[in-house]
């Protein structure tokens, strides 16, 4: 700890921090551009000058850069001489000769930290009186606008894109005053986490491209939380809404999960909640399409409801707890099944089992960052759990912080630690069947199909303790590098996941953390999910879809009721075809039209995550709810799910008197389903009240209010009811320090920009004022109850003539909701094949031509792309892109030119 | 695109140092040695060639000033504008230029013989006013002696 | 008077080879560093003998070298020889590397050998065609004579010498930018701490020296440390390489004891004013220091003097204004070149001078304002040391805010009369 003196005042913090940071921490507004809490100092906008004294007697004083500044015992600083405030001012001065003033028409107007910070330092009387320097933007594709005349040259971008996103294709060019941040050449931003330059701009240079279609000021946004629905790490975001469509999707700071950075799946998928795929009519099918009213809809289904018919539902992993809960209490537990193939079910279930039971720590994504070794198997991070790849890779950090402390340069000093480590060396591992996003952070990757994967990492648990199941991989030095580098570390990690879709990887992943526990050493295990509530679906009561599908052929079903769920995607078409055709009536629950809609004698529009609220189960089993960022009402018929199937259960059930509200329904699945006791309480009600008011949604300064509804009346109308949350649809309520899972905006006096963030949390970077959002619902076991599994050894194709296939997930294409999603759609490949070179030549294949490939009963046309880093007789077949049906991958399949 | 003469020298910079990147700048003054300047794909095939981005390497080449992004000439006039050069009269040189050549800073003749580009304190302060021609010094100079060494460079 | 730098040096004749140069016993301070003495009593002798770095802040080298930690587990490590020299006005390095090459190749053996560095890097301006030539032939001599390479003289030290031609940047020259365009990156400069000697080249302890700084090393050795003190009219030690460019009758570079009066060097070595040329003023050691005027003109040459009269050592190559150069176009012309030559990384800088320069061309071309040189004046504070992230723009503003202070009168006739007074 340090005393130090800032304005006269007596503050005890902690040591070695940049002062910067520190005076953040305190409250102290410093302004600031080139530092971020995430991206560290550099030391390059000088705005965020102080005044340093000697000792007490010193009065004169001299100017230092506070995020340059470390923090030591005695510091003596002033942040409100005179001289300083010039000089600060002076910095805007400077930094306004070039800019263009336009603000009014610029995306960033009102949430901009240049705004603010001309503001603050009191800057306003314009003396350049020359030519301004301008510049050509370029065409960055469907995510980012670019518009350089408005760049304050504070290098955030490409620290951000660069050196923390690993980007290659984003730099600065040329040099003095004619610096540019931008491409070699127009074309389309590759890294996946572009979209953060949205927020780590502090300006208008680089903005949302799809919110500019619809654009909407900050302060006229309408602002709900809500969780990405994305992928199984449930990102916290932020979904404005205006005219009562949703208009863009921010960061939500999350100090245990996404920090100050989304992915751009989670950050620009949502556009398709406005896809013409929607369904926003109750629809009875029979050859042809008839919009059926709410009120008649008992009429179109009270047949099928009667006594002794064989209801069955078809639950989801991408639909909340509360859906699927109201689901399973209108079927019966007996005959809820969770819609996924047998094959998910049971990795999920192991998965969990193993999670739950070992006593290991189940890291959030902070916490990985920390990792010192790394071993990651089979997994894709970057197209399975993006966050989670940009999490690993500051891991890569660890390294260079430890060389830069045995020299006393501190973390925070970004640069200085950046060059002193030239050339990483990181103890992070990827085996994988193919090159890696991460492969330029690794100390060593791996490529093998996943039987070597399995083996590898078998080998190394065995390594690590003799009583773990021995295994045979011929790549014993890897092994042993792998195993010592996880003996000595501090805190190492193992990543996984269910998405790879392979047992044995799995199980062998489980078993090196296994082996590591049983040596008493620390360990983490991150999984993967295949989606937004494959956890918490996992933890219902229930079988999966095979077990439906064998007993109907018994027991014909009458109503199968699906929800939010294409089976199309969940097993083959073949057998889907024969199920639904064994079903007398289908009545499906969903927001886009697929395959399984087109088939449905019902179907029900249900809202989509912006029109819904509900709880989630994220991959560290972390249960979060989300908020309806739209009011009821605004997309046709479409309603939340659990709101239709309550319905259904009124008329199947005469003496059901129905939920009235979420809160209902979340506390009968509290008393019905025993895995969720753990969230008892934990959630805010309807009734939560901050000094007896309601939270609102709107900022104070949110403007037309009366105008906006003038068409209907020209009084003011009421503003919208909700009777689900502890939230207001208007500006009327408490606004001020919410409880951190209700936040709706980052807003502080003088902070009108994303930078606000930091006044929520209790230090820069850290943790929300109050603690992170949600509850992890597994209590880790104390002690190690489980043991090693036993792999069946590999079942290598070698000589079969055979091809061992395994799935390649896209971060745009693979995820069903947000590959409707316009922008997005344009970043999404046709489906296609990875092959060797070698292979294809053997087998006469050329690149980019099409080929059949025969994964047990189905048959796809996929076209071939060569991919160098994969082993021989090995293929990658990309999952479940648009136009895709289900294939079951992993697997062995035939390959052949057409 | 690049050629087995260049590759060589590039490679042989490589040796220098202990990663491939830092031969970058070296990399590119072998093209612009060959090739009089450094095009679009000359950036490329360095980045190929040293495994970086296409951006890394640019962002180094557009940095310098003596890596030219654009087509010179045959021949580069580097005139002198430094300090003791502007007070020994480098204006007259430059203007002299300009009304022989009919070209300013940053143009190149029709017939591609010459570009001219100004240049920062060439270190022959002593000698002023000074240019350079492609790698050779020039001295002392005077509009007489500047017909004489321009008439050298074809 | 002795010149242990320049005495083997005529430029118009190619430099000694070799043999010469050993045959003169140039290498003999190699010799006895190598064979005689540990790194560290070589060190200790270059503290001793109080040489301060040529190339412009003045720094004790010895201390510099004893910063160098001499653990094994420091290795490799680097010394790298500053030859930039793009200080406009400045052409005393090019001297001692087109000069005599061998004079370099011997210091930087023995600094090399101090700070146990295996490999050095001479960074040299990209125009310096012909020493690049010379500092080439000197290399491949060298390494034939074995005084490079592996085990020099049986000593079992190795060390390799590499030549990098620049590719043009003035920024190159301050130090840690000069690091990052020998690793092939954009020259900005590197955050301070860490220092070079402890981060530098590739992350490893590097020392970086100017080229006159390192060809004394040999001599100090060979010699000591109180023959060097002793070569210096102050003390402070050693000779210095003084030139004068701008309107002199001789302008050149001379090698004279530190510290020889400023007016010693204009007029006994430049030979005074040219004919038909008053004298106004003078930048002492390049672009980027404060200027002086007639009153300062009896003032010793020598750091700490310097200072004391407001300006900077620099480089001690000294341009002089004549009073028919416009002192505003001089400054303009400067502050063009400064903001030019800017890395663009930090804010005072990039943005600052071109203000600056586009102020001044405007007071030049008659369209000046009396807030312009409010302006002018504030940004010369603007751009002061600890407000900028390196030295750059802190040059930039010496030459500035002293040309306000002693040519205020000429600025202001500028304004008023709407034109330069000079053309
Ligand atoms: C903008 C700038 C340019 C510089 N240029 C040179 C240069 O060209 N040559 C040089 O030796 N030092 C130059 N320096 C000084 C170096 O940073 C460094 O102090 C010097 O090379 C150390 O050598 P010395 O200790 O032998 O003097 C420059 C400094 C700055 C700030
Ligand atoms: S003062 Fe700043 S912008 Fe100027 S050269 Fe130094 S670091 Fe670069
Ligand atoms: S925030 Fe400190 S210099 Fe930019």
């Amino acid at each position: 700890m340090a005393k130090i003196k800032i304005d006269g005042k007596q503050f005890e913090v902690e040591a070695g921090k940049n002062l910067l940071d520190t005076c953040l921490e305190l409250g102290f507004d410093i302004p600031h551009f080139c530092f971020h809490p995430a991206l560290g100092s550099v030391g390059s906008c000088r705005l965020c000058a102080v005044k340093k004294y000697k000792d007490e007697e010193d009065s004169r004083g001299r100017i230092v850069m506070s995020c340059m500044e470390p923090v030591t015992d005695g510091l003596i600083i002033s942040t409100h001489d005179e001289e300083e405030k010039t000089f600060r001012a002076e910095v805007v001065e400077s930094l306004m000769t070039n800019h263009p003033h336009d603000c009014p028409v610029c995306d960033e107007g009102g949430e901009c930290h240049l705004q603010d910070m001309t503001v603050m330092t009191g800057h306003n009387y314009r003396q350049f009186d020359f030519k301004k320097r301008t510049y050509q933007n370029q065409e960055l594709g469907p995510f980012i606008k670019h518009e350089m005349n408005r760049c304050i040259q504070c290098y955030r971008c490409v620290r951000f894109y660069k050196d923390y996103a690993g980007g290659k294709d984003l730099n600065v060019f040329a040099s003095n005053n004619r610096v540019y941040f931008g491409r070699f050449e127009d074309g389309t931003l590759e890294n996946e986490f572009s979209g953060n330059l949205t927020e780590v701009c502090p300006t208008g240079v680089f903005t949302d491209k799809t919110a500019h279609k619809h654009f909407t000021r900050k302060w006229d946004l309408s602002n709900t939380p809500s969780v990405c629905t994305h992928c199984s790490l449930g990102c916290n975001t932020l979904a404005g809404e205006r005219y009562g469509t949703l208009r863009r999707i921010r960061n939500r700071y999350h100090g245990d999960i996404n920090g100050y950075f989304l992915c751009d799946r989670g950050r620009f998928g949502y556009e398709f909640v406005g896809s013409d795929n929607r369904i926003k009519e109750i629809w009875k099918q029979n050859g042809n399409r008839e919009v059926v009213s709410s009120e008649s809809l008992s009429e179109v289904l009270s047949g099928a409801f009667q006594e002794g018919h064989n209801m069955v539902g078809i639950g989801s992993p991408r639909a909340s707890l509360e859906a699927n809960y109201s689901l399973l209490s209108l079927v019966g537990t007996d005959h809820f099944y969770h819609g996924v193939s047998a094959h998910e079910y049971e990795l999920t279930k192991m998965a969990l089992d193993f999670m739950q039971n070992s006593g290991i720590q189940i890291p959030t994504l902070k916490q990985m960052e920390t990792a010192d070794v790394v071993l990651i198997l089979g997994e894709d991070l970057v197209n399975t759990a993006p966050r989670m790849a940009l999490a690993v890779r500051q891991a890569a950090r660890h390294s260079m912080n430890k060389d830069a402390g045995a020299k006393k340069i501190p973390e925070w000093t970004e640069l200085a630690v950046r060059d002193n480590q030239p050339v990483l060396s990181t103890q992070i591992y990827v085996a994988t069947p193919k090159k890696d996003s991460l492969d330029d952070v690794i100390k060593q990757p791996f490529r093998g199909g996943y039987s070597e994967i399995a083996a590898l990492a078998s080998s190394v648990a065995a390594l690590l303790d003799k009583n773990a199941p021995a295994a045979d991989s011929e790549h014993k030095k890897l092994a042993s590098d792998i195993a010592k580098a996880l003996q000595n570390a501090e805190n190492p990690l193992i990543i996984s996941g269910v998405t790879c879709g392979d047992k044995e990887v799995l199980q062998s992943a489980c078993n090196v953390a296994q082996a590591l526990l049983n040596n008493d050493k620390k360990v983490m295990l991150g999984m993967i999910f295949p989606e937004s509530n494959s956890t918490g679906l996992s933890l219902f009561p229930g079988k999966p879809l095979a077990d439906l599908f064998a007993s109907s052929e018994k027991k014909p079903v009458d109503t199968l009721v699906v929800l939010e769920n294409d089976l199309y995607r969940r097993a083959e078409t073949g057998q889907v075809n024969d199920f639904l055709l064994k079903c007398k009536q289908v009545i499906v629950l969903d927001q886009l039209q697929n395959e399984t809609t087109v088939k449905a004698d019902v179907v029900l529009p249900a809202a989509v995550f912006s029109e819904s609220e509900g709880t989630l189960v994220n991959n560290e089993g972390r249960a979060q709810r989300f908020y309806k960022a739209i009011p009821d009402g605004e997309n046709g018929q479409a309603r939340e799910s659990w709101l239709w199937l309550n319905e259904l259960k009124e008329i199947k059930e005469n003496g059901f008197e129905g939920w009235s509200s979420l809160d209902d329904v979340f506390q009968s699945m509290l008393n019905e389903l025993p895995a969720f006791a753990a969230l008892k309480g934990k959630f805010p009600d309807e009734g939560f009240r901050m000094l007896g008011r309601k939270i609102p949604r709107e900022s104070f300064r949110y403007s037309g209010r009366t105008s906006i509804h003038a068409r209907e009346s020209v009084s003011e109308s009421y503003p919208p009811e909700d009777f689900d949350s502890p939230f207001a649809f208007s500006m009327e309520g408490q606004q001020e320090d919410p409880p951190s899972s209700l936040i709706t905006s980052y807003w502080s006096p003088g902070w009108n920009s994303v930078q606000a963030t930091n006044k929520y949390l209790d230090k820069p970077n850290g943790d929300l004022k109050g603690g992170n959002p949600g509850i992890r619902i597994f209590p880790t076991a104390a002690k190690s109850k489980t043991s090693y599994f036993k792999l069946n050894g590999s079942k290598s194709n070698k000589g079969t003539g055979e091809w061992q296939l395994f799935p390649v997930y896209q971060i745009f294409g693979s995820e069903e909701l947000s590959a409707a999603a316009s922008s997005l759609s344009e970043r999404i490949k046709e489906p296609f094949l990875l092959l060797h070179p070698d292979d294809a030549r053997d087998a006469g294949i050329d690149e980019s031509t099409a080929v059949q490939v025969e994964i047990k009963n189905e048959k796809l046309t996929l076209r071939v792309n060569f991919e160098n880093s994969l082993p021989r007789k090995v293929a990658g077949v990309s999952l479940q892109l648009p136009g895709m049906p289900f294939v079951a991958l992993p697997g062995s399949g035939k390959i052949t030119k057409m | 695109m690049l050629s087995e003469v260049e590759k060589k020298e590039i490679q042989e910079e490589m040796k220098m140092y202990p990663v491939a990147s830092a031969a970058c700048l070296s990399a590119l003054k072998i093209v612009q040695e060959h090739r009089g300047w450094v095009s679009d794909e000359g950036v490329k095939a360095v980045a190929g060639m040293l495994n970086m981005s296409n951006e890394e390497v640019e962002s180094v080449a557009t940095f310098y000033s003596r890596i030219y992004r654009k087509p010179v000439g045959r021949n580069v006039i580097l005139v002198c504008d430094g300090i003791s050069c502007m007070i020994m009269g480098h204006e007259n040189i430059y203007e002299h230029i300009k009304e022989k050549l009919g070209i300013s800073y940053g143009e190149t003749t029709s017939d591609d013989r010459f570009t001219v580009l100004p240049i920062s304190c060439l270190g022959d302060c002593d000698h002023a006013p000074s240019l350079m021609v492609n790698n050779d010094h020039y001295n002392e100079l005077t509009v007489e002696k500047l017909e004489a060494i321009l008439s050298q460079y074809k | 008077m002795e010149k242990p730098l320049t005495q083997h040096i005529n430029p118009k004749s190619a430099p000694l080879t070799f043999k010469e140069y050993e045959k003169a016993g140039g290498y003999e301070g190699v010799r006895k560093a190598l064979k005689e003495m540990t790194p560290a009593e070589v060190t200790q002798l270059m503290k001793e003998s109080n040489l301060l770095g040529r190339g412009g802040a003045g720094f004790l080298t010895g201390l510099k070298w004893s910063f160098v930690p001499m653990d094994e587990a420091s290795k490799p490590k680097y010394l790298l020889c500053n030859a930039d020299e793009m200080e406009p006005g400045t052409f005393k390095d090019r001297y001692l590397l087109e000069g005599n090459p061998h004079q370099l190749i011997a210091g930087l053996i023995i600094a090399s050998y101090a700070i146990q560095a295996e490999t050095a890097y001479i960074f040299m301006r990209w125009a310096y065609k012909k020493a690049e030539k010379m500092i080439n032939k000197a290399l491949a001599e060298a390494y034939e004579a074995g005084i490079l390479g592996k085990n020099i003289l049986g000593s079992g030290f190795n060390l390799d010498i590499h030549l990098h031609m620049s590719a043009g940047r003035y920024i190159c020259g301050e130090e840690t930018a000069l690091i990052n365009s020998l690793e092939g990156r954009r020259a900005t400069p590197r955050t301070k701490p860490p220092f070079s000697v402890v981060s530098g080249l590739f992350g490893q302890p590097s020392v970086v020296n100017n080229v006159e700084t390192l060809s004394w090393a040999s001599h100090i050795v060979e010699k000591g440390a109180d023959w060097f003190k002793s070569l210096s009219a102050t003390g402070t030690g050693g000779t210095k390489l003084y030139g004068v460019s701008g309107r002199v009758k001789k302008p050149g570079l001379w090698e004279l004891p530190l510290g020889t009066t400023v007016r010693e060097i204009l007029e006994e070595h430049a030979g005074g004013m040219a004919e038909g040329y008053g004298f106004r003023g003078l930048l002492p050691g390049g672009a980027s220091t404060d200027f002086l005027v007639e009153e300062h003109l009896d003032i010793p040459m020598d750091f700490s003097t310097i200072a004391k009269a407001g300006s900077r050592m620099g480089t001690g190559t000294m341009i002089i204004l004549d009073d028919k150069t416009c002192p505003v176009a001089f400054i303009r012309n400067l502050e063009n070149f400064f903001a030019l030559e800017s890395c663009g990384w930090c804010t005072p800088c990039r943005e600052g001078l071109p203000w600056i320069e586009k102020i001044l061309g405007a007071i030049e071309e008659g369209r000046g304002r009396m807030e312009h040189l409010e302006i002018l004046q504030r940004q010369t504070k603007y751009l002061a040391p600890g407000h900028t992230f390196c030295a750059h723009a802190p040059g930039a503003a010496e030459p500035l805010q002293s040309g306000l202070k002693y040519f205020y009168d000429d600025f202001v006739k500028h304004i008023e009369q709407k034109k330069c007074p000079w053309r």
